[in-house]
């Protein structure tokens, strides 16, 4: 006990000590009550490079950083950094510092909704990227909705997100009620009779995967199969019933790590059929793992929003950009984190202009984003509805072309097609 | 060197007498408020002000100083600064959340030394029940997950939550027996393993649940939840009396944190009442006796079978009334909340704290929580601030600019973590707050029990 | 003498094998019982008549037909299991603690292992075209090299965060060692990222190890059901088989296995017979690690794909297969991942159409684990395990 007390001593000395010797650099010196740097002069021309600095705006990013699913998270951090990097010139013009601050939200909802509080709770921050799971952005959201802050979504397609109608919940990702649907159309105009759907037991697996089957058996395709599993590595018992089963087409809703291990022992094992997948199936390591088995027997389509470079010609240079910076070929959602990032970035730019080079509220900066009109991304044009999903988006069939994963970038677009959300 | 630690011992003799003790509860008190109440978003300000908890724990001074001062504390005090800034409100409401099971799992590994590795199962049982009958989703049952109508009803009004509050410690500690009762033969390992099987089977029970029949909506989650009603006089009171103090209008979203808050506290309390009165009881006895020498225990004709099941009962039941409590809170539940980490986590907190000591226990949950949500991240925040300016380490003459962007501290919290878990068990195996049955059973004694 | 020592030597090399035959032939005839009268029972229900309706044949026909991929299959991922559950299980024998940091030792051998193969990718000494031989024994030297890798970092974190903590309560170094698996599992991932910018490594194909084997194909409605083996699946059975039948060998018929076993039955009375315990313990890791190191590469050869977090199910599994088998026995782990692997894939395979699509296969964990808990109220030491008593 007395050790402890001693140890407790100097650690509450040390603190005080370090407190003493000055707030963290960007510590707002104002309570969280005050409006933030209103006293900030205006200068009379927002073109000119302003000497003036006129405070801080953060952009938060909330995606998992750690643990088995940070490969997606950290490349949506990723992704927005470099938007940041790229696009903050306008609101460095302005006088602005424009910074980053990314949290790690573990992919569990307690710490999301905890970084939430801790996000709103620091008015430099206007705008948040995020999140993956559905699972964590559905009660952050709660937050963020409270504290009137704008959050961009990058990647969650479940409907709920944005069917609460919040203001301030917006993103940029297909629905999985759209993009399911999107597969089982075009899987129809193939001519595909049977189909087997497997799904990742994730939200956002299952909700492309339930959408998928409820499209198919409307148009008449015999769903062979409909399993979920959480496996990674081990597919035998499953492929054994798609063989017995042996359908034209497997639908795997999911991501590619796990659909190009399973796509690869179905091959090896004698499958011959097509598989199919949404847009988690958008990497190179698709490619990497699969290998062959996505260009042999009835090779492998994927549906995405993200179109190919010769439909949007940013995306290749973000991919190039990309590879520079962080060495490695962006993973499926770092596009999109990209395109949230630069919408923020927007957004926020369209209404200081409005205030005259002020720094905007947060809920001028929620409203600026509904006020877009065809923002110009690299993985769309987005206008937003009164619920915050995308008007109407592009949703491309993209089949793979060759086995190299050097090659993705040439998947060609085997389908165009433009789809409104359901309204509601 | 000698002159040093005397001399260290002497003043902390100063300390622990006369009025001293009194004093440096206070004045750590007030530094904490003070620095919390001037820089809101301080991290450091915070863990001041939590930390005089701690001291006010550890001074030697009269029960009732402690009590007063400590309800005072984290029933007026913490409220204020929580709502002026609601990030402190929610660590605080981890930190019970996390304290409540870690204290029920306590009774389970801590007092009886039945090692349970599946403990959230039972939290999960709490929460899915009241998001079950909490919520729209029993009109979802025919629906594929994502597929249901808009616009459903609510099963139940939101007030039933008190009433599945309570209905949560029955059920919760009938799963615990029902999972009691086949295993009880097992020891040791062969339990551990068990019940991680357990766990496992509830979580993927609530991922899997959505087909035939959708009970659970999987991995989707169920949601909106609905909380007890809150009546607007109590959001205008609020104001009304605390507005001052706080700055800012009150919206009814943070009151309800300071009721889930303060309600938290209240689940504690009984918890820690009933824990303690447990373990002093011959209940506890058995326990201890179990834990023991299972062997000598049934030669000293303590029923094994009973004693086994009530601390299985026991633990679950706090476990289930936490998960309602989460449910509401959250107005959202899903498997993800669950998972095998989690029961890890909170086992965790109870041998990091100090297996079988309440206080320790609640010491584990506090610093587990707060490393996690608050430390951790707030140091690899700010490491990512300096990478964004200017900064140059003085000595070796590096721009944090340059530092690779694999290195980005964001992304390595996890493994701070571990190397602290190593630290910990390595320079305090006992636990932060070892468990002193010696000293309570003196104190036992002096009262009169 | 020297003749007494042979034959000891030899029984100690035909028993294991003998015993693993016995056990996969028996868990296979068992489960391939229960699972052929099962469909027999409900071949007249509506479960037939879906099935008929699914496939357009009998219960029975689709079981029969699909029966020897199953076992084939099950049988692969059992001996995966087999030999990291023997890691498991030689630490809790020696220490009786759970090493939580097991699978992340898994994973540093399998990290090894496939960089070693990506570096000679790289310098196009492997390729698709290169002659058989070669390739397995680049195979082998991956082999090696992963067993090397992760028995070191088994002996080290054994050294820096176990060591210190003997005769602390029994909870404490478990705590510890999950701290080890964050840690290890966070480090694998910066050395990894820090090179490619990616932590997920892929294992380059080479060789003809995913050629399939086939031995013919039965008729199954209106298409038929080929039956093979791969070969990379045959090579996991065989390596993981000499791995096995050569710990057996140590730990019963070496003088270091007399060590090992008398550490593990009485430490106190071991260092005063002049054993020397820390050194015991050390080599007990040494070989645990290695031997979860090689299963590392094993299964990144079959599996394909591996991430710094790819040992976190397979260790949970292994540990469940340890204990199932009755924990600190060797034998009992073999049988233990035998029947675990087994009844993961025929609950995978079938569980669909016995329910009727009810409950898929996302249900063969819970599957498993509700058969140990069966086990466990039957036999409360696992299958193998012997009633020894609470050791004080």
């Amino acid at each position: 006990m007395k050790r402890l007390f001693t140890l407790l001593s100097v650690l509450v000395i040390a603190s005080m000590a370090l407190a003493a010797c000055g707030q963290k650099p960007t510590e707002a010196p104002a309570p969280a009550t005050e409006a933030p740097a209103t006293e900030a002069p205006a200068t009379e021309a927002p073109t000119e490079p302003a000497m003036v600095e006129k405070g801080t705006i953060k952009i938060a990013t909330q995606s998992p950083l750690s643990g088995g699913q940070s490969s997606l998270g950290v490349d949506i951090k990723n992704g927005a950094q470099l938007a940041l990097e790229q696009l903050a010139g306008p609101l460095t013009e302005m006088g602005f510092k424009v910074e980053l601050a990314p949290y790690d939200d573990q992919a569990n909802p307690d710490t999301g909704v905890a970084n939430a509080k801790q996000i709103v709770a620091d008015p430099a921050v206007l705008c948040l990227v995020g999140h993956l799971n559905s699972g964590v952005m559905i009660p952050s959201s709660e937050e963020y909705h409270n504290a009137g802050l704008a959050a961009v979504s990058p990647a969650n397609t479940n409907p709920k997100v944005t069917d609460r109608g919040y203001l301030e919940v917006n993103r940029i990702v297909g629905r999985d009620d759209v993009q399911g649907v999107v597969g089982a159309e075009y899987a129809n105009s193939l001519g595909v009779k049977s189909v087997f759907i497997i799904h990742d037991k994730t939200a956002y697996g299952q909700g492309v995967a339930e959408f998928f089957k409820k499209r198919a058996e409307e148009l008449g395709i015999t769903v062979a199969g409909f399993e979920g599993t959480e496996e990674k590595a081990n597919f035998d018992p499953l492929v054994t019933s798609i063989l017995a089963s042996n359908p034209d087409m497997v639908y795997f809703g999911g991501i590619y790590d796990q659909a190009g291990v399973l796509f690869k022992q179905a091959r090896e094992k004698g499958y011959q059929g097509t598989f199919m997948g949404p847009d988690g199936m958008d990497s190179s390591v698709l490619a990497e793992i699969a290998g062959e088995a996505l260009v042999s027997g009835g090779g492998m389509v994927y549906s995405t929003v993200s179109g190919p470079a010769s439909v949007y010609p940013g995306t290749a240079k973000f991919v190039e950009d990309f590879k520079a910076k962080f060495g490695a070929d962006p993973q499926p959602f770092a596009a999109q984190a990209y395109d949230a990032m630069a919408i923020c970035l927007k957004a926020i730019e369209d209404a200081a202009m409005a205030k005259g080079g002020e720094m905007p509220t947060r809920e001028e900066v929620a409203k600026a984003i509904r006020a877009l009109k065809d923002f110009p991304g690299i993985t769309g044009t987005y206008t937003f509805n009164d619920i915050g999903d995308v008007t109407s988006a592009k949703y491309f069939v993209i089949k793979v072309v060759s086995a190299d994963p050097a090659k993705w970038g040439e998947n060609e677009v085997v389908q165009t097609l433009d789809i409104a959300p359901p309204s509601k | 060197m000698k002159t040093l630690g005397t001399f260290s011992q002497e003043m902390l003799r100063r300390i622990q007498s006369g009025y001293m003790p009194y004093l440096v509860s206070i004045l750590h008190a007030l530094v904490g408020i003070y620095l919390v109440y001037t820089s809101p978003r301080s991290n450091i300000a915070f863990l001041i002000f939590i930390s005089s908890l701690l001291t006010l724990y550890t001074v030697k001074t009269s029960a009732a100083y402690k009590v007063t001062a400590g309800v005072l504390l984290a029933v007026v005090v913490m409220p204020i600064l929580g709502v002026r800034n609601i990030f402190y409100l929610e660590i605080l409401f981890q930190i019970c959340v996390f304290a409540a099971l870690a204290l029920g799992l306590n009774i389970v590994v801590g007092f009886a030394g039945l090692l349970d590795l599946g403990y959230v199962a039972f939290y999960a049982v709490g929460a899915y029940l009241w998001a079950f009958f909490g919520s729209q989703q029993y009109y979802v049952i025919p629906y594929a997950p994502g597929t249901q109508p808009a616009d459903l009803p609510f099963l139940l009004p939101g007030d039933m939550f008190y009433l599945f509050l309570m209905l949560a410690v029955i059920i919760a500690a009938v799963t615990g027996i029902l999972l009691g009762l086949p295993v009880l033969r097992l020891r040791g390992d062969y339990l551990a393993i068990v019940t991680l099987g357990f766990g496992e089977v509830i979580r993927v029970l609530a991922n899997n649940l959505d087909k035939p029949w959708n009970i659970t909506n999987g991995p989707q989650g169920i949601t909106p939840i609905q909380r007890p009603t809150l009546p607007p006089a109590v959001v205008d009171l609020f104001n009304n009396t605390l507005g001052p103090v706080i700055g800012h209008p009150v919206k009814a979203s943070d009151v309800y944190n300071v009721l889930f808050y303060l309600m938290a506290l209240l689940i504690i309390l009984v918890i820690i009442l009933v824990a303690r009165r447990l373990d002093d009881s011959k209940i506890g006895r058995a326990w201890t006796a179990i834990r023991e020498d299972e062997t000598a225990a049934i030669a000293m004709g303590i029923p094994l079978v009973r004693m086994k099941l009530a601390a299985f009962a026991a633990g679950a039941s706090f476990a289930g009334a936490m998960g309602v409590m989460f449910a509401a809170s959250r107005t959202f539940v899903s498997p993800e909340s669950f998972s095998f980490m989690q029961s890890i986590g909170v086992l965790t907190m109870v041998i990091l704290g100090g297996i079988g000591s309440i206080p320790g226990v609640i010491l584990g949950a506090a610093v587990v929580v707060l490393l996690n949500l608050q430390v951790l991240q707030g140091l690899s925040l700010y490491l990512s601030q300096l990478r964004q300016s200017d900064a140059v380490i003085p000595i070796i003459n590096f721009a944090w600019k340059n530092l690779s962007t694999q290195l980005d501290p964001a992304k390595y919290q996890r493994l701070l973590f571990g190397i602290i878990l190593i630290l910990m068990m390595i320079f305090r195996p006992a636990g932060l707050i070892p468990a002193a049955r010696r000293q309570r059973e003196l104190a036992v004694e002096e009262s009169g029990d | 003498m020297q003749r007494f020592l042979k034959s000891i030597q030899l029984r100690e090399l035909l028993r294991p094998l003998g015993q693993m035959i016995a056990f996969s032939l028996g868990s296979s005839a068992v489960l391939s019982l229960i699972i052929i009268i099962l469909a027999l029972i409900l071949d007249q229900t509506a479960v037939g008549a879906s099935t008929m309706a699914r496939f357009k044949v009998s219960l029975f026909s689709y079981t029969i037909v699909n029966l020897p991929q199953v076992l084939i299959d099950g049988l692969t991922l059992g001996f995966v299991y087999a030999a990291i559950a023997l890691g498991y299980t030689m630490v809790y024998g020696v220490l009786e603690f759970i090493n939580f940091a097991h699978s992340e030792i898994f994973a540093i051998g399998a990290f090894v292992g496939v960089e070693i193969l990506i570096a000679l990718k790289g310098r196009e000494i492997l390729s698709t075209e290169m002659s058989v031989g070669n390739a397995y024994w680049w195979l082998i030297l991956a082999l090696l090299a992963g067993m090397a890798a992760a028995g070191l970092a088994a002996v080290v974190v054994e050294r820096l965060a176990y060591r210190p903590l003997r005769g602390a309560p029994r909870l404490v170094p478990l705590i510890s060692a999950i701290g080890v698996s964050f840690f290890l599992q966070d480090a694998i991932r910066l050395i990894e990222s820090i090179t490619t910018g990616q932590f997920h490594r892929i294992i380059p194909t080479f060789g003809n190890f995913d050629q399939r084997l086939t031995f013919g194909s039965m008729p199954l409605g209106a298409g038929s059901i080929s039956l093979g083996v791969q070969i990379k699946s045959l090579i996991v059975i065989i390596a993981a088989v000499v791995m096995l039948i050569g710990l057996n060998y140590l730990v019963n018929a070496t003088k270091v296995g007399k060590a090992i076993r008398a550490v593990a039955q009485d430490r106190a009375t071991a260092s005063l017979m002049g054993i020397d315990v820390n050194h015991i313990i050390a080599l007990t890791f040494l070989i645990g690690g290695m031997l979860g190191g090689a299963a590392g590469v094993l299964y990144a050869l079959k599996f394909t794909r591996i991430d710094p977090f790819v040992g976190f199910f397979p260790g949970l599994k292994a540990f469940t297969a340890a204990v199932l088998g009755g924990i600190g026995n060797l034998t009992g782990a073999l049988l233990g991942g035998i029947v675990l692997g087994l009844l993961e894939t025929f609950a995978g395979t079938f569980m669909s159409i016995f329910t009727m699509g009810a409950a898929g296969a996302e249900y063969k964990d819970i599957f498993a684990f509700s058969i140990l808990i069966l086990v466990l109220i039957f036999r409360p030491h696992g299958l193998m395990g012997e009633n020894v008593g609470q050791k004080a």
